[in-house]
């Protein structure tokens, strides 16, 4: 965080200095490490294993916040007879089905339900990211369930999961991680003692925690903690993503992502939702509880907002137009379906694959066989000069003169040029004012869209096409200003916000949105911003005028709430926990919820309330059921739908890894996505043979000096001055080991790819000791390239594809490599040095490892049928 | 100029004798160091921004004479960030004035070997025409049931996460209406 996130961690600085204790665990020693009162260095590709550890310690001593967890967790829910898991079983839960190599979640559900929303196949949920619908809404659930309030019963979620962590036992958190058992329950204690009525422990991560293919598990085990220990809603809780980029939080909830529309609605699949009906049931569910209730009404504005007068009741609101998805169309399936000429046109708009995704020659392949390419950004980067510039032109592999691809350069105007609202980290958008013109042809994206968008509907004008309906037809009518027709960026946010149709009056929140086509609401999450007509994302009211929560700063989605779930900072008779962790509280003379943010609550229920039978949406949400957004209003410590890779996290090695997994017969996660393409290789791992082709581990992540791919940075003159060079990271042990010399030249190798960089031996990275053996790790900076001012080889080069089964991030954290002393080789001796590591490992490219470790059994998957699974 | 001169203006003594004993202040200062302005002062107008780098997303004063930016500092009014800005914030000034921005369109035609000018009207031209040959050369209508698919797969896109909210908006409402949903972002990344 210090490194990646430096003005952020000025309040980690700031809690220390008042008492918090910092843990910091991460392979590498850096400025944070040096910060904090602990450093744990991990193996990496082993965190569930780690905190697995702590959830054990937790259940074993009992220290659970026992209030909290049985009144807002699903602690006491009965689960299915039918569920089996992986802890009795090799590590598979009961359900899989490895034709599709997913999940069919029936026997996960609660008692009673084994059939209801929420069950069923997820192999097309798998194929469509759909776990990434989940960032604004927990998964359908059943309404009624068993409970037993004692915690004893075997089946319920308490018992389950103690026994599912039970083997996780500080000596196998040594085993499995590196660790010392001292140095885990110093963690342990100080996480629990920290936790309670009285005190709140954080959890912080970085999205490099997203790049695994266990990525999404990661993040529900610290949640599973966090909620045993009752830190969540609460002040000085959570579970912090630090985000990496200015406004990739925005990225999402206004998503450029193919399985998206905006809020977290889904775009539509041509099986499951051929109408518009089958579409909003998907996403309500009807009869359940909950806020999703409201959905008809969401989907409705959005397409209002999109086709406007075109769009009634009784066409559907133009649902006919959305194109549908039929599987996989993410960022990777992409790349291989360029190299296998499927793809005429490509955009890149601020965004350097080149350098920045994994397996960086499968990207510049792929884009050297297009028919044309758009490359939008303020420099000349990588991306953009792969066919004249980049390695496989040193190595033959591309040929400027038999390259067809087509290339626009098309300059960018950069943050100061233009007006726009940024989502930082904290769901907080923060309007930036225009500072100056962009120089020459440079252009927003917002000028380049929009006008993009009236070419083409100029172009098509009078076209009797069917398909030509959708453009023709669409709103696209903004208001535009200055020598080059810049549209107006703040209209476009009124129509996010979303108004009333008739009146033109912006919306005040998402309650006011309706399913008849009165309302057109472009984001409805954001329904709020543009309350009363005023940017309320240009509200800069100085901290220092305000108290601690700066609720006029800026504003937060949903609704200016700056914590989500603030509901549980209160008892579930609505009283304070204690007086110092005071936030949201009931006032009974008034009636309401009041505190210092916006209540997570409908603020006249009372904590007294309970749903009437057969209630559904949000009124079968009893008084004190504080998650909101959650079917049946608990924080979810075991997930009987929703994540695709099971009910509860389970340590799986990575994809490549020098390690057999010492806790179950299954290697790695038997649902990751893999690729079998030619041009994609999987580095062996045990129990395959020749793994120790590839024997170390090596992991990336960012300099404090850099910016992901460089284009921001390596083109910037102090800072390309300040990290001028690619380099490795060793521990002593390993440059005696491989003969690398400091200030020396490495090369590494892996089944993808050999890049080289200048050695750095430092103590840093330590050896650790892992089930009896010494597993070495290196550190590789991923921020070079070919172009800008300081230029080398690229780390993730080296990486090939594999991807998290729930959201489609690839495992870009972790790899397997070789390491040798002095400079890569160069033209054709490269690829034959790669081709030589592949046949030694026994590599067959395309070819990848059985999703099912060899010997593990596979029980029946299940009755199953075509359930939409996690809808 | 005497000795004396000489003397009083030498930066040691005036550090040993005057209120500067450190030397980091008035002592250090030459005719021409106590003649500087800083450039914020300047400044025609300022404008109220965020750093276009990492997400914490850290308040940003940018400084204009004319339509240049003269300098770019920390917001201290930010809640979030108190004034502070990192490296990588500070050098934003250094980022929106390099020299090594390109700023005007460049085209590298088919099995081209360089680099060529076109005029940014032309370029939108052209690649409006793109998008609709692509359209029409892979669009599909119905799945082999007859269920509705309306789309092209002939045209990707792959956006950073530096883009505004309004910018994404008007991206995924366009390459919607046109069929195109291979429309990805760093946030898959
Ligand atoms: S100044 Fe640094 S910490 Fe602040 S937003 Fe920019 S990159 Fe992030």
């Amino acid at each position: 965080m210090a490194e990646a996130h430096p003005v952020g961690f000025q309040w980690v600085m700031e809690a220390r200095k008042r008492g918090a204790k910092v843990f910091h665990v991460d392979p590498r020693f850096t400025r944070t490490s040096a910060s904090a009162d602990v450093y744990l260095p991990i193996r990496a590709g082993t965190d569930i294993a780690l905190l697995g550890g702590v959830i054990n310690y937790i259940l074993t001593n009992e220290l659970d916040f026992r209030e909290y967890v049985l009144a807002y967790t699903n602690a006491a829910t009965i689960v299915s007879e039918d569920f089996v898991d992986a802890e009795d079983a090799e590590g598979l839960f009961s359900g899989f089905d490895p034709a599709t190599g997913s999940y069919v979640q029936d026997s996960w559900q609660y008692a009673g339900h084994e059939r209801d929303s929420g069950s069923g196949h997820t192999a097309t949920a798998r194929e469509t990211a759909a776990g990434l619908r989940h960032e604004s809404h927990g998964a359908p659930i059943a309404g009624q369930v068993e409970r037993d309030e004692t915690l004893q019963h075997p089946r319920c979620v308490y018992q389950i999961l103690k026994r599912h962590f039970a083997r996780y036992t500080p000596e196998m958190v040594q085993r499995v991680c590196g660790l010392p058992p001292e140095k885990f329950l110093e963690l342990a204690r100080a996480w629990t003692q920290n936790s309670g009525r009285e005190r709140t422990g954080c959890l912080i991560y970085s999205v490099g925690w997203t790049q695994h293919s266990v990525g999404v598990q990661y993040i529900r085990t610290g949640a599973i903690i966090q909620l045993l220990l009752g830190n969540v809603g609460r002040p000085g809780g959570g579970v912090l993503a630090l985000r990496g980029h200015a406004s990739i939080q925005g990225s999402t909830d206004i998503p450029t992502l193919f399985n998206l529309l905006p809020g977290y609605l889904p775009m539509p699949h041509h099986a499951q939702h051929p109408t518009f009906d089958d579409w909003v049931n998907a996403i309500r569910h009807p009869g359940q509880k909950g806020f999703w209730g409201n959905a008809r009404a969401y989907a409705a504005s959005l397409l209002k907002a999109y086709w406007g007068e075109a769009a009634t009741p009784d066409n559907d609101f133009c649902y006919g137009y959305l194109p549908r998805l039929t599987g996989d169309h993410g960022t990777y399936q992409q790349v291989l379906d360029m190299i296998d000429g499927k793809i005429r046109g490509y955009f890149l708009l601020g965004q350097n694959p080149a350098v920045g995704s994994a397996h960086g020659r499968a990207q510049r392949l792929g884009m050297a066989n297009l028919e044309w390419l758009v490359v939008r950004d303020l420099f000349m980067i990588e991306s953009a000069t792969f066919w004249q510039r980049g390695p496989e032109v040193a190595t033959g592999e591309i040929v400027p003169q038999e390259c067809r691809t087509e290339v626009f350069f098309l300059p960018a105007a950069s943050h100061v040029e233009k007006e726009g609202t940024f989502t930082q980290t904290q769901r907080l958008l923060q309007w930036r004012e225009k500072a100056v013109d962009p120089p020459g042809d440079a252009r927003s994206e917002l000028w380049f869209f929009y006008h993009l968008g009236r070419r083409l509907r100029e172009k098509l004008a009078g076209s009797p096409l069917p398909r030509d309906r959708a453009l023709l037809d669409l709103a696209w009518d903004y208001p535009t200003h200055g020598p080059h027709d810049e549209p107006d960026a703040e209209a476009v946010l009124r129509e996010i916000n979303g108004y009333d149709i008739a009146t033109g009056r912006p919306l005040a929140g998402f309650a006011e949105a309706r399913d008849d086509g009165t309302t057109a609401v472009g984001c409805w999450i954001y329904a709020g911003v543009y309350a009363d007509g005023v940017n309320q994302a240009a509200r800069r009211r100085p901290g220092g005028e305000q108290d601690w929560v700066a609720a006029e700063w800026g504003w937060a989605w949903p609704a200016n709430r700056r914590m989500l779930y603030n509901r549980a900072s209160a008892d579930p008779q609505g009283r304070p926990w204690s007086d110092r962790k005071r936030y949201v509280w009931w006032d009974e003379s008034a009636g309401r919820w009041t505190g210092h943010d916006v209540p997570d609550f409908e603020v006249t229920k009372a904590p007294s309330y309970r749903p009437p039978p057969g209630a559904s949406g949000p009124a079968a949400l009893a008084g004190d059921d504080p998650f909101v957004m959650q079917a049946d209003g608990k924080g979810w410590l075991y997930a009987p739908s929703g994540v695709l890779d099971g009910p509860l996290p389970t340590h799986y090695e990575p994809a490549e890894s020098p390690v057999r997994n010492p806790l179950y017969g299954q290697q790695g996660n038997p649902t990751r996505k893999t690729y079998r393409h030619p041009v994609n290789s999987v580095n062996p791992s045990p129990p395959q043979e020749h793994s120790q082709v590839f024997p170390y581990v090596f992991t990336v992540s960012r300099l404090t000096e850099h910016h992901t791919a460089g284009g921001m940075s390596r083109t910037v003159a102090p800072l390309a001055e300040l990290q001028p060079e690619m380099f490795v990271e060793v521990s002593p042990e390993l440059a005696t080991l491989a003969g690398l010399n400091h200030l020396g030249w490495a090369h590494l190798v892996s089944a993808r790819a050999v890049i080289e960089a200048k050695v750095l031996v430092t103590d840093r990275l330590v050896p650790l000791r892992v089930d009896g053996r010494v597993i070495h790790q290196l550190w590789l900076p991923y921020h070079f390239g070919f172009e800008g001012l300081v230029t080398g080889d690229s780390a993730n080069d080296l990486f090939g594809i594999t991807l998290d089964p729930n959201v489609l991030i690839q495992e870009s954290k972790i790899g397997t490599c070789d390491v040798r002393p002095g400079r890569r080789p160069t033209g054709a001796a490269l690829g034959e040095l790669v081709d030589d590591y592949r046949r030694r490992a026994g590599v067959t490219p395309g070819a990848v490892p059985p999703a099912v470790t060899p010997g593990v059994p596979i029980g029946p998957p299940g009755s199953g049928g075509d359930g939409e699974g996690n809808g | 100029m005497g000795l004396r001169d000489v003397l009083l203006g030498w930066p040691v003594y005036r550090q040993l004798t005057g209120a500067d004993p450190l030397g980091r202040g008035a002592a250090a200062q030459s005719a021409r160091s106590a003649a500087l302005t800083p450039r914020t002062e300047a400044a025609d107008r300022v404008a109220r921004s965020v750093c276009p780098y990492c997400a914490v997303g850290c308040g940003q004063r940018v400084f204009v004479s004319g339509n240049q930016v003269t300098q770019i500092e920390g917001d201290p009014d930010s809640p979030i960030s108190r004034g502070r800005l990192c490296p990588k914030g500070s050098a934003s000034k250094s980022l929106v004035t390099s020299p090594l921005r390109q700023t005007t369109v460049r085209y590298r035609r088919p099995y081209g070997t360089e680099w060529e000018d076109l005029d940014l009207d032309t370029a939108l031209d052209m690649i409006a025409d793109r998008i609709l040959a692509a359209r029409a050369e892979t669009w599909e209508d119905v799945d082999a049931e007859g269920r509705p698919l309306n789309r092209t797969l002939g045209i990707s896109s792959l956006g950073g996460a530096t883009l505004d909210n309004e910018e994404n908006y008007l991206i995924k409402k366009l390459f919607t209406a046109m069929g195109a949903l291979q429309i990805e972002n760093q946030a898959r990344i």
